[in-house]
């Protein structure tokens, strides 16, 4: 049984339809990159996902529990949404980290509020949390003494830090130059194992190919062509994936 | 010459203490103003924000009444128009009730000031703030409080220092009910108190009160701003 199952999920703002008609699943422990052109609407399907955004129609169920259903979204309560959302952790491309915390009160910040642990449990998690992004020395510096790349590992520690069912990156480098770009695929890629469940959006194309086990291609709303990244590199069998491809190889 | 400093030097110690109970009843109406505003402020710039169409609507027409009125006619309006119509007076007798009265008036005012600050201070925080609030699991008013506020606060410094010290001289104002406060003292001495008339000095000096309080308040602004500069925005 998939982790995480989407189905026929339909959103619109306002006359332009966004998403038409989205279906996958995963399993614990992958990694799924989704790739396409801009405006393909992979960025609102990430944000359906973390219920920034409510399709109007469509199901998303973690482990057979059916979180959204857009038969009955609008009777959804804002603190089911909250309750709703923690299954899933989300890394912006233009990080939001919070500028007046240290790197470490970023991290700590929501599991403290939320009461998750006791004060040093989480502080605990959280300083182990920022040496897996290899920011250890950064523990009690602010965002704005950091370099984008270490704003990104640090939001990377943030989202872990309430150890979501599934991690989503939406175009986690795109904000940062070539130098920063590798620092923060490289920790997105430590994270990989057998229980993290990971949905990076991504233009990063040797990443997605290296890294994922399944990819997804979208355009115009629709995915076009999903498989292993084997599959969809390397052998595509949509037109449309094989000219992308192209184009980028060039 | 030396006649006028005779007579500055004799008249000094008594327009001194008078003035400093005026100025004493300046500070109180400043203070108590700005305890009751600050938060009535942030209320109403919810308010104004709000969702719910009416009672955004609702809130507009009052911050366009008071901020396009003057203050002086909001002061009269507060303490008289209750007792014209409902024929008591609602505010009490004397000195007390005037300075109920001012206050009311002045919290109203500055208020909705500071709301129209407070709401482009929150509006100028990055949507992105709150969606990263969101997705950690917090509620709007977690939220608000533990992400949006200190941000917006920073923002708003410089405006409201200049609000705050506007505020400082605008409580000259309450001398038109006849609040006690430095001017009206000051204007005491022009028509006759403790066996001085005339003196229009005690006036002019007043304005020394308040630069020296608007200069420590300038001061205090600097500080606050320095300190919320280890981060940015």
């Amino acid at each position: 049984m998939a982790l995480l199952e989407v189905k026929n999920i339909h959103k619109k703002f306002g006359k332009t339809e966004v998403l038409r008609g989205i279906d996958f699943s995963l399993e614990k422990g992958e990694v799924l990159s989704i790739i396409g052109s801009s405006g393909s609407g992979k960025t609102t399907l990430l944000r359906c996902l973390n219920f920034l955004e409510t399709p109007e129609t469509g199901t998303i169920s973690v482990g057979n529990k059916v979180l959204f259903d857009g038969e009955s979204a609008k009777k959804l309560s804002d603190d089911e949404i909250r309750e709703k959302r923690l299954h899933f952790g989300l890394v912006f491309q233009s990080f939001n980290l919070f500028p007046q915390y240290s790197v470490l009160e970023n991290v700590t910040l929501a599991p403290a509020v939320l009461k998750k642990d006791t004060n040093e449990e989480i502080k605990k998690n959280a300083l182990e949390l920022i040496e897996r992004v290899g920011l250890s020395d950064k523990a009690n510096n602010y965002p704005c003494e950091l370099s984008g790349g270490q704003q990104q590992r640090v939001a990377i520690a943030r989202a872990l830090a309430l150890k979501p069912d599934i991690l989503c990156f939406d175009e986690p480098t795109s904000a940062l130059d070539p130098e920063l770009t590798g620092e923060v695929l490289n920790v997105i890629k430590s994270l990989k194992s057998s229980d993290s469940t990971m949905i990076v959006v991504t233009h990063e194309m040797e990443f997605a190919k290296n890294v994922s086990d399944k990819v997804i291609f979208m355009a115009d709303g629709v995915i076009i062509e999903q498989g292993t990244s084997e599959d969809v590199f390397d052998n595509p069998k949509s037109e449309r994936v094989k000219a992308f491809l192209s184009k980028i190889k060039k | 010459m030396k006649e006028a400093i005779k007579i500055f030097t004799e008249q000094f110690p008594v327009v001194f203490s008078a003035l400093n109970i005026g100025f004493l009843q300046t500070l109180k109406l400043f203070f108590t103003t700005l305890l009751c505003a600050i938060p009535l402020g942030l209320i109403i710039s919810f308010g104004s924000m709000s969702k719910f169409k009416p009672l955004s609507a609702f809130t507009k027409v009052i911050v366009w009444i008071i901020r396009g009125s003057p203050l002086m006619i909001q002061l009269l309006i507060v303490y008289f128009f209750p007792g014209l119509v409902l024929h008591k007076n609602i505010w009490g007798m004397g000195e007390a009730g005037r300075f109920m009265a001012a206050t009311v008036a002045f919290t109203l005012n500055y208020a909705c000031y500071f709301s129209e600050i407070y709401r482009g201070g929150i509006q100028s925080v990055p949507v992105g703030q709150q969606e990263a609030g969101k997705v950690l699991g917090l509620s709007g008013t977690q939220i608000f409080f533990k992400i949006t506020l200190l941000q917006m606060i920073k923002r708003i410094v410089p405006p409201m220092s200049n609000e705050i010290i506007t505020l400082v001289k605008d409580t000259s104002l309450a001398r038109i009910i006849a609040l006690q406060e430095i001017i009206w003292a000051g204007q005491a001495f022009m028509k006759g108190s403790k066996g001085i008339s005339g003196a229009i000095w005690p006036l002019f000096f007043t304005g020394i009160y308040y630069l020296a309080f608007s200069g420590f308040l300038t001061v205090l602004f600097g500080k606050i701003e320095k300190k919320l500069d280890y981060f940015k925005n």
